[in-house]
């Protein structure tokens, strides 16, 4: 009788929503053509083979560490297997390639500073550690997009020396613990594990653009996949945004009042009302999972990994309506508050660029909106991965709305559910 | 038998404000007992305590032997309520209202279905009720409120302004449905600030004024506080100054009270027609031209001027 009763509401409400027309249009047409205008914009729609939208992204290599990492990331940028999507240009002086990113003729200019490679593998000679040396990445911020699969790229490969060095490093501690090897052997030790370790990564190819499903064949990275999650996400607050604006919208037509004084309890009610923005945003978002799955043939990943996310995601974004009702106490109050929030948490969460290019303090930032989860599961599922990749957002985003949910509980048990 | 509903010094308070002040009355089942009051006198207020939606500050009220601060959904079963606002979905039709408002009542399946049929005869909209509520008339959707309200057949009615802002027409439908209602056994607590729905309908009529219920019973028992008096009402021009008029007309013999109201002068007296003569040709003197004049007979709206000075729609 008592989750009867949350369904009940919880099932008016989600029909009253799909029977308003403005709502719809936010709910589901907006994120779906912007979506489709993105996609435009960025060339998804143009037949191009590498089916990734994006082609021939001009980018400066500058390689003065002239060594084996050095000389292998350039490989990597010039190989075959990137020729469609990147047009890599060789230069050799670093200003020349940065006024030439500023005179908007590269997306991007990598300049790979001298010692790079001895900072990373010490020489057999060498006695004291290296010092660290960092490679430049210089982005265009005209082309954030273009920048940020570029930025991608470079990471990919840093995160691959990283490990191998670490591999090295691990080995040979153990090796001189246990007694196995001796000082005068460390080095070359060290190198050759690292070597092992980056090829037993990746079967001797350098990076590729190209990643595998858990299980299944390979997909190549859509940018639509970037551009719908993010879409899909920011219209999730304004569908939470709305349903919490009912709840107001209900106390002052009455019907919040009428609700409280039939035998159902507040707890009822206010559960019903929270089932149904819940609803709300999960219909929402697997109506534009599967529309731009069918229309666009775009691949958002592992189906199960996806279901949970979207679980996840929905229920976040619910716990911010649910504050947002608990604070505010005029519909239109929520409605403006609501669009601010939609469109900070969209600037936050990546909706509209990639928040690796902003500061760390904002990318830290952006981590207290559901975009910002949701987007990076979203991402590592378009990208191949399983539901390995979406535990660490689920958690966060289900800490989010636990959280939020308390503290709106805390303050609507306080204030009273319906108006004096 | 016990009363069906019994208040005891109901207070309310609103922070600082007291809405309601301590009131006390009875209601025995198959009675209409009407609440009659001015706009803010603490009608609806009183109506929001004893359906359970505000606690009282103080004081309770036993609704079908339930007390509404100890055993409120008990108290909730046996009542309807009709709201003054339309509380209803203007999106859906006033069938789904009736599905949903009848599932909060705990109606479901084929015992639901035959009650909507039912209600829906009643209120007269069996052919429109597949229509959304927001393509129905004023009145079509007060009928809807009401029958929401008549779902779970509620032992006790609570009725608070169900004809505020409709036509006459609707307002006549509504007050005999109030009517058949009662004649088929339920029990009513009308409220309104219309003195002559109080007198049409009311077995028992509660005055209320500034939170505090100042007469009880029934309207002989009412009227009989005024006395056997009568009240001319002299319609005067809009820019006229009546309080001249009233000072004037206190000082003839066989005027018990004068009062000044928007462009009125209320005047009680033993006999209406005896000091007609004398109050024209006083207001003749003044220079105070009167439009027309009107005799009332003792009613509640003499009631209310006799005990508060003011019209009850003031």
């Amino acid at each position: 009788m008592t989750t009867r009763k949350l369904f009940q509401i919880a099932l008016k409400d989600l029909r009253l929503i799909f029977r308003d027309r403005s709502a719809l249009v936010l709910m589901l047409l907006a994120p779906f053509l912007l979506t489709l205008g993105m996609g435009a914009i960025t060339g998804r729609f143009s037949g191009s083979d590498t089916n990734s939208g994006v082609s021939d992204i001009p980018v400066a290599l500058v390689n003065q560490d002239g060594a084996q990492l050095g000389d292998a990331l350039v490989e990597m940028f010039t190989s075959a297997d990137l020729d469609a999507l990147l047009a890599p240009a060789l230069l050799t002086d670093p200003a020349a390639a940065r006024a030439a990113v500023d005179n908007d003729e590269y997306a991007a200019a990598i300049l790979i500073p001298a010692g790079f490679t001895a900072s990373i593998i010490p020489s057999p000679a060498q006695s004291a550690p290296p010092h660290p040396v960092q490679v430049e990445f210089y982005a265009n911020p005209t082309r954030p997009t273009s920048a940020g699969i570029l930025k991608a790229i470079l990471e990919a490969f840093l995160g691959r020396v990283e490990v191998s060095r670490i591999a090295g490093q691990v080995t040979v501690s153990r090796l001189l613990e246990d007694g196995i090897i001796s000082a005068d052997q460390a080095v070359q030790v060290g190198m050759s594990a690292a070597e092992e370790m980056a090829q037993s990564t990746d079967a001797g190819s350098t990076i590729r653009l190209v990643t595998t499903m858990e299980g299944g064949g390979a997909v190549a990275f859509d940018i639509l996949a970037y551009m719908a999650p993010g879409m899909a996400l920011m219209f999730l607050m304004f569908t939470v945004t709305y349903g919490a604006r009912s709840l107001l919208v209900e106390n002052r037509q009455g019907t919040l009042a009428r609700m409280l004084i039939s035998p159902t309890t507040s707890t009822q009610v206010l559960g019903g009302k929270v089932l149904g923005i819940f609803l709300t945003a999960i219909t929402q978002l697997l109506i534009l999972i599967g529309g731009t799955s069918l229309l666009f043939r775009l691949q958002w990943g592992n189906p199960l990994a996806v279901v949970v996310l979207v679980l996840a995601a929905a229920f976040a974004a619910t716990g911010w309506g649910m504050i947002i009702a608990a604070f505010l106490k005029t519909p239109g109050q929520i409605a403006s508050v609501g669009s601010a929030v939609m469109l900070i948490f969209g600037l936050l969460g990546g909706s509209f660029f990639d928040i690796t290019m902003l500061p760390k303090w904002v990318q830290t930032l952006s981590k207290v909106s559901p975009n910002a989860w949701g987007m990076e599961g979203f991402l590592d599922l378009a990208r191949g991965g399983g539901m390995a990749v979406v535990r660490t957002p689920v958690i966060a985003l289900l800490i989010m709305g636990a959280l939020l949910f308390i503290a709106a509980s805390f303050w609507l048990s306080r204030r009273g559910l319906a108006r004096q | 038998m016990p009363p069906i509903l019994e208040v005891r010094n109901l207070v309310k308070k609103y922070g600082d404000f007291t809405a309601v002040k301590g009131i006390s009355f009875d209601i025995k089942e198959g009675e209409i007992f009407s609440l009659l009051g001015p706009n803010g006198a603490g009608k609806t207020t009183t109506i929001s305590v004893l359906s359970t939606l505000f606690a009282p500050s103080s004081g309770d009220a036993v609704i079908c032997g339930h007390s509404v601060k100890d055993e409120p959904m008990a108290v909730k079963r046996c009542i309807g309520v009709v709201p003054q606002e339309l509380a209803l979905y203007e999106d859906l039709t006033a069938h789904e209202n009736l599905v949903f408002w009848g599932q909060m009542y705990g109606l479901t399946g084929r015992a639901l279905t035959s009650r909507i049929g039912e209600v829906l005869e009643q209120i007269g909209l069996q052919d429109k009720a597949k229509q959304r509520i927001k393509t129905y008339s004023g009145g079509m959707k007060r009928r809807v409120n009401i029958g929401v309200g008549l779902l779970h057949k509620p032992r006790l009615l609570f009725m608070d302004e169900p004809t505020v802002g409709i036509d006459p027409q609707s307002r006549r439908a509504i007050l005999d449905s109030v009517k058949e209602l009662n004649r088929q056994g339920m029990t009513v607590l009308y409220t309104t600030h219309y003195m002559e729905e109080a007198q049409e309908l009311s077995d028992r009529v509660g005055i209320i004024d500034h939170g505090e219920l100042i007469a009880l019973g029934t309207q002989s028992e009412l009227t009989r506080q005024v006395g056997q008096t009568d009240t001319l009402i002299l319609h005067i021009g809009e820019n006229e100054d009546p309080q001249p008029l009233v000072d004037a007309l206190k000082t003839l013999p066989g005027v018990l009270q004068a009062t000044p109201t928007d462009h009125e002068v209320s005047v009680v007296t033993a006999s209406a027609e005896e000091l007609l003569a004398p109050v024209v040709t006083r207001a003749d003197r003044l220079g105070v031209k009167i439009h027309s004049v009107d005799i009332r007979e003792p009613n509640l709206e003499a009631v209310f001027l006799h005990l508060t000075g003011r019209a009850l729609r003031d």
